[in-house]
């Protein structure tokens, strides 16, 4: 039958025994549908299932979990009542499989010929003579460069970009009817996900591939899929057009995990959404969103709703559907970003900063020479005031973690000075700065489980700055601790919890707690919301700046999310393998004029509207190291003038207004170019 | 200070929640109890000699039989791990304690200092433990004042390794990174961040050197070199009965049983303790 | 790779090298020299001087360490204070005796571990990984000598199946030991066989969790091409070098079991001669020990080397 679907999952539960012997469940009957041809997002975040799902669907689950019931069928039969053998030969050859991290789903001691090969042998697809011309082509199908050396490689000498699309090569070989990707995208640089995601969504058009492609990450689905279905703790609650889902959705959650998404175009500090997802079993007899939800009332949380169809096909789990729309799809509070920043007095001034991770040779100690490696960070001039938040941005590689890390003390300086408001020069070693310095500056670090001490709790935590910088104890201490914990929005019982018991979003807070328990005049931040679900990370942006507006405090804050920056930063330097291209205040920088690192960055990253489709400006391609002279961007710019670029340092451009742009081409010329050439570029 | 006692209370719980953990426990116990109880309790006194009554089986008497000097072997085998507990239960919390802090110090200051201390520890595991400890018994004699700083060294170099590697996990997190951004001290450091992690790593080490002394304590009693008649213990036991297995073997197998049940439950308390530790024991040295 | 190699060889060599001078200060700072173990109680004055220049003793340290080490890489090991015969010729026997142990050891005992740790490690949990468990437990644990002890009273004077004492001379041809081997190697088997298997069963499991095995699954692989192709070749690479270790530990294992079946070998010669104050050849036979030792650990950490595609082509990357 034309008309059946080809992957159907109904009333899937999906669980595990826990330790007490209580069955936790993970998937809580899922319903889904997708035919021939359709292109369908998941979404959902950490604990929604959605990883589950989608392994379920080729008839795979991890270890310790078991079908409690339903089916998942592909093409009319349940692979997860499916004997091995047969298996073995659907997958792979009618349903493939695009994994996470390729990195370490390639097999480490096979060459990438063999692995892709090996896909061609199982399934036949080919005679074997055809194989190794048929290799090479999947990997130029890739857009791989060089397929020939890329095939004699082993997986580690390739980066994640190559890497991954080795795996959609792999996935390819087999000449599947579907395709489920699971989060192929996350971890990859900016303009890496930009053309993984373009040449998806040419294979999807162009062979008209099945495809299931799950996510957390709303812009990535927005460019590929036409449909989308929204996951909440363990099932489906909505399920609909892209167009409707993303814009419009029909679903309290969805509404504010759209809220809750910064925006490139907007100013605005996105709202956030209160508490968490659920723990898999954590979710009552009621709807699991309803603790969270602003419309809930008491019949949300007595009976789970069911999936119902609207009038126009979506399909929704909520008891309300009419009061949907009222809630709010943008908004939370319009940010005052800095104006009158010249006026202020001065906080932190970088002056020629410069870092290198090369050692001293012994030849060089004897001459008292400085160590001949490249340097990794060079020529940074950067001056902060009083309040201000000076975002730095760029990819893997730009060096943003070693300036913070330089201002904080803790790599060796190679050349430059840092300096805090009152003229007191930073030591470029921590150990030897005084008390005064180490409590004026402050860090933040990005992965809240590793930066508190698994043997520590909250008091702990917080009674160690506390102690050092203050001398405070006991009773005092304990005064002081409550207070900061209120700062943060927690209350006092969190200070007998271990970090384990805490959740990503509260780790993360406790870190804040423990760097304004110095008082600090300059908080820097190191991609402290990455690692957090995105309707966490608003919440935690809202925290950071109440705390800058109330204190007044200096924030340096390093991100790769272009978006994250444009709603709590008042100026943006990017950088690119340790330069600064461009440096100014946030919606200068992101408007033309731009550098064209910026340009690229910006065409590549693009708000979750259906059917987006980024601009891929510059070249996919790794660099390990900076050019030894002339611009750093010039092997990849696509503006590149000419020679000049290769021997020149690029002067530095004043655009107005404070921003300034390094770049051989005059400002005006840059300007004009861009609004011509790029129509969505000059989003405000 | 209740958060450091519930949570002992915790992995005391999990190690008897496992099979192997609750055997392995309740053995060491029993013999560390009957080690010291033993001299009080025993029906004979452990040296009395008695022409009439060599190699008796089993009997109402002698409820393990007599060895080939008349002397009661139920006696001398509950009493025959003194000597061996007591001094490999005193040189094991000395080699933890100097080979931990050495590793830890190791796994901090890194560079040459390190290379070296670390090709020398290599170089002096080359050589075979016997070797090492014949040459100083041989030299020195066997007495507890000898034995117990040699177990102490000669055991405590290989913790070195154990502390240094699990130093090295646990300097390169991003809590070390912070305190030192705090300005905290080497020493805070070292006390309060690093320690505590390296902590339990440490324990289970502690339990497996345990059970490698007494293996070593044994071996040299058995071929004669370490404990002298007519203290009891099990090595010599064993070796003195060995002449006479095939007329006497409840000589040789009680004290076989009780050594053999003393190791394999410290090994089997001390993986159970790794597991509820959640220490990771993959690449263990031997010895 | 080469100078990887390389550099690893001269580590070894280096590591020989500092092994050696740690045992000639360790013998040295040892109260009593060869003199004092061959006069003994005549040990004293003008006797003990003249015999110290005789033997070359009276020179400085460094000196005769020099002169011992030069002789050693030679071959010559120099003189047995207990008989005055040369140790090399005492130790050639002796040394090959050792070896026939230690290699039907490892003959019988290695693949008998990678077997058994692979299998158990595929069939997790099931009857017989558990049963393996257990006595591999007990097989790790139990002291040498007590197993000894055991085997022979159990086959020797019960069962009266193989002989329980060695009593071939040290010069005889290596047939002549067998059946009396049998004993010393299960003895010797028990012990090693358990640490690789547990190695092995552990690293395997690991491997069949990782991501890389989950997606060859999802390809399509069938069961037995993926232990073969994705699985053993990456779970196999650290038995590499626990075997290593665990011929290491065979070294000092072998000197008790040795002992207790009075086989002529290495191991047993080294008590003897300790018992007997013959220092030049306890030194011998330590270097040689431990030029063993070093020499497997070398051997081990270079075919890692050799093995494991991420190591070969870091310098690739990097050059």
């Amino acid at each position: 039958m034309a008309d059946a679907p080809l992957i159907e999952v109904s009333g899937l539960r999906v669980g595990f025994a826990s330790r007490s012997g209580r069955v936790v469940d993970v998937l809580r009957g899922v319903d889904l549908e997708v035919r021939r041809g359709e292109t369908v997002g998941i979404v959902g975040e950490s604990g929604s299932g959605k990883s589950t799902l989608l392994l379920a669907a080729m008839g795979y689950l991890k270890r310790g979990l078991r079908v409690i019931e339903g089916s998942a069928r592909f093409a009319g039969t349940d692979l997860l009542s499916l004997p091995r053998r047969d298996l073995e030969r659907i997958r792979g050859r009618r349903l493939a499989l695009i994994p996470q991290n390729s990195g370490q789903s390639l097999t480490p001691n096979l060459r990438i010929e063999a692995q892709v090969a090996e896909v061609l042998r199982l399934h036949g697809t080919r005679p074997a003579g055809e194989h190794r011309a048929r290799v090479r082509e999947l990997l130029a199908q890739v857009r791989l460069p060089d397929p020939d050396a890329i095939a004699r490689r082993y997986p580690h000498e390739l980066s994640g970009g190559q890497q991954q699309r080795v795996a959609i090569a792999m996935a390819l070989a087999g000449e599947p009817e579907a395709l489920l990707l699971d989060e192929p995208t996350t971890g990859l640089d900016v303009t890496t996900q930009a053309h993984v995601l373009d040449l998806l969504s040419d294979l999807a058009a162009r062979l008209g591939t099945t495809m299931v492609y799950v996510s957390h990450d709303l812009g990535a689905i927005a460019r590929v899929c036409a449909r989308v279905a929204v996951m909440y703790g363990g099932e489906i609650v909505l399920d609909g057009d892209a167009r409707r889902v993303l814009v419009d959705p029909a679903h309290p959650y969805a509404r504010g995990l759209l809220a809750s998404i910064p925006r490139l175009s907007g100013g605005a500090l996105p709202a956030s959404l209160e508490g968490r997802p659920p723990e898999p079993g954590g979710a009552g007899p009621g709807c699991a969103f309803a603790d969270r939800c602003a419309i809930a009332v008491d019949a949300c949380r007595a009976t789970r709703p069911a999936l119902a169809t609207l009038p126009d096909g979506t399909r929704a789990r909520c008891m309300r559907p009419d009061a949907v729309a009222g809630i709010p799809l943008r908004g939370g509070t319009a940010t005052t970003h800095l104006v009158d920043a010249g006026a202020r007095a001065p906080a932190l001034s970088l002056r020629g900063l410069a870092v290198s991770y090369a050692r001293q040779g012994v030849v060089d100690q004897l001459l008292g020479r400085p160590p001949a490696g490249p340097r990794t960070v060079d020529a940074i001039d950067l001056a902060l005031r009083e309040g201000e938040a000076v975002a730095l941005v760029g990819e893997s590689g730009s060096g943003k973690s070693t300036i913070l890390k330089a201002i904080a003390g803790l790599v060796p300086r190679a050349d430059g000075s840092i300096a805090l408001g009152d003229g007191v020069e930073l030591e470029p070693d921590v150990s030897r700065r005084g008390p005064g310095e180490l409590r004026a500056v402050q860090l933040v670090f990005q992965n809240p489980d590793e930066s508190l001490n698994p043997r520590h709790d909250v008091a702990t935590i917080l009674a160690q700055p506390l102690g050092l910088y203050f001398g405070l104890s006991g009773e005092a201490l304990r005064r002081r601790s409550v207070e900061l914990l209120d700062q943060v929005r927690l209350g006092a019982h969190y200070l007998d919890r271990l970090p384990a018991q805490l959740s990503g979003g509260e780790k993360q807070r406790v870190a804040i707690a423990r760097a304004f328990a110095a008082a600090p005049r300059i908080v820097l931040c190191d991609e402290v919301t990455s690692a957090l679900d995105v309707s966490v990370q608003a919440a935690v942006l809202a925290l950071l700046d109440g705390l800058r507006r109330d204190g007044g405090t200096t924030f340096v804050f390093v991100s790769h999310d272009l978006a994250v920056v444009r709603a709590i930063a008042d100026r943006v330097a990017v950088l690119y393998q340790g330069r600064i291209c461009e440096v100014g205040p946030v919606a200068s920088v992101y408007a033309a004029p731009s550098h064209p690192y910026t340009e690229a960055l910006m065409a590549a990253v693009l708000d979750p509207e259906p059917g987006a489709r980024p601009r891929l400006l510059a070249d996919d391609v790794q660099e390990g190291a900076p050019p030894a002279r002339g611009c750093p961007f010039q092997r990849r710019c696509h503006r590149r003038l000419g020679d000049v670029c290769a021997t020149d340092a690029p002067p530095a451009r004043e655009a107005g207004d404070g921003h300034v742009i390094r770049c051989h081409i005059p400002v005006g010329e840059l300007r004009a170019l861009q609004v011509a050439g790029a129509p969505g570029h000059g989003r405000r | 200070m209740t958060r450091g006692a519930s949570r002992w209370r915790g992995v005391a719980r999990n190690l008897f929640s496992r099979p192997s953990g609750a055997i392995g426990a309740t053995l060491v116990l029993a013999h560390v109890a009957l080690a010291v109880a033993s001299p009080w309790i025993v029906p004979y006194d452990f040296k009395a000699i008695s022409a009439a009554t060599i190699l008796d089986a089993p009997s109402a008497a002698h409820w393990l039989g007599t060895d080939q000097l008349g002397r009661d072997v139920l006696t001398r085998t509950a009493m025959g791990g003194r000597q061996a507990i007591v001094v490999t239960a005193i040189a094991t919390p000395l080699a933890v304690a100097w080979g931990g802090i050495l590793g830890i110090w190791l796994g901090l200051a890194g560079g040459r200092l390190d290379d070296v201390l670390m090709r020398v520890v290599d170089a002096f595991l080359s050589l075979p433990w016997i070797l090492k400890m014949l040459l100083i018994i041989v030299t020195f004699g066997a007495g507890i004042g000898v034995l117990v700083p040699t177990l102490a060294f000669f055991y405590g170099v290989p913790v070195i390794r154990i502390a240094r590697a699990a130093t090295h996990g646990v300097v390169a997190r991003d809590y070390v990174l912070a305190a030192r951004a705090r300005g905290h001290g080497r020493g805070a450091i070292i006390l309060r961040e690093i320690l505590p992690n390296v902590l339990d790593a440490l324990m289970v080490e502690g339990a497996m050197r345990w059970s490698w002394m007494l293996l070593a304590f044994s071996s040299l009693s058995f071929l004669g070199f370490g404990v002298s008649p007519p203290t009891p213990d099990w090595g010599l036991m064993i070796a003195d009965a060995r002449s006479f297995m095939a007329i006497a073997p409840w000589a040789g197998l009680a004290p076989v049983v009780a050594l053999s049940s003393l190791i394999v439950g410290i090994n089997l308390a001390a993986d159970a303790l790794a597991k509820a530790l959640g220490v990771d024991r993959a690449a263990a040295p031997v010895h | 790779m080469i100078r990887l190699l390389l550099r690893r060889l001269a580590l070894g060599l280096g590591t020989v090298a500092l092994v050696s001078a740690m045992i000639f200060a360790a013998v040295e700072a040892l109260p009593g020299d060869a003199c004092t173990a061959i006069l003994q109680r005549d040990a004293s004055g003008q006797r003990l001087e003249n015999c110290r220049r005789e033997l070359g003793l009276d020179r400085p340290a460094v000196a005769r360490y020099v002169d011992w080490a030069a002789g050693a890489l030679r071959g010559d090991l120099g003189t047995s204070a207990h008989n005055g015969k040369r140790i090399a010729s005492l130790v050639g026997d002796r040394l090959a005796n050792t070896l026939l142990l230690a290699g039907c050891t490892l003959a019988v005992g290695v693949p008998l571990a990678l077997l058994l740790g692979v299998l158990t490690g595929l069939r997790r949990d099931g009857a017989a990984d558990i049963a393996l468990s257990t006595g591999t437990i007990l097989a790790m644990t139990i002291p040498e000598f007590v197993s000894a002890t055991m085997l022979i009273f159990v086959f020797s004077i019960w069962l009266d199946l193989v002989p329980g004492i060695v009593t071939v001379s040290a010069s005889a041809p290596a047939t002549a030991f067998f059946p009396g081997i049998v004993l010393p190697v299960i003895v010797l088997t028990m012990v090693m066989t358990a640490h690789i298997l547990r190695t092995v069963r552990s690293s395997v499991i690991e491997t069949l969790d990782s991501d890389y095995v989950q997606m060859a699954r999802l390809k399509g692989v069938p069961y037995w091409r993926m232990v073969f192709r994705h699985v053993l070749p990456n779970a196999l690479l650290p038995a590499i070098n626990v075997v290593a270790l665990t011929i290491a530990w065979l070294l000092g294992g072998v000197v008790v079991v040795e002992k207790v079946f009075n086989y002529p070998g290495l191991g047993h010669y080294m008590i003897d001669a300790i018992s007997d104050r013959d220092l030049p050849v306890v030194q011998a036979i330590a270097l040689i020990l431990a030029a063993v030792y070093v020499g497997v650990n070398l051997a081990a950490d270079m075919l890692t080397m050799v093995l494991n595609p991420r190591l070969r082509t870091l310098r690739a990357r990097n050059g």
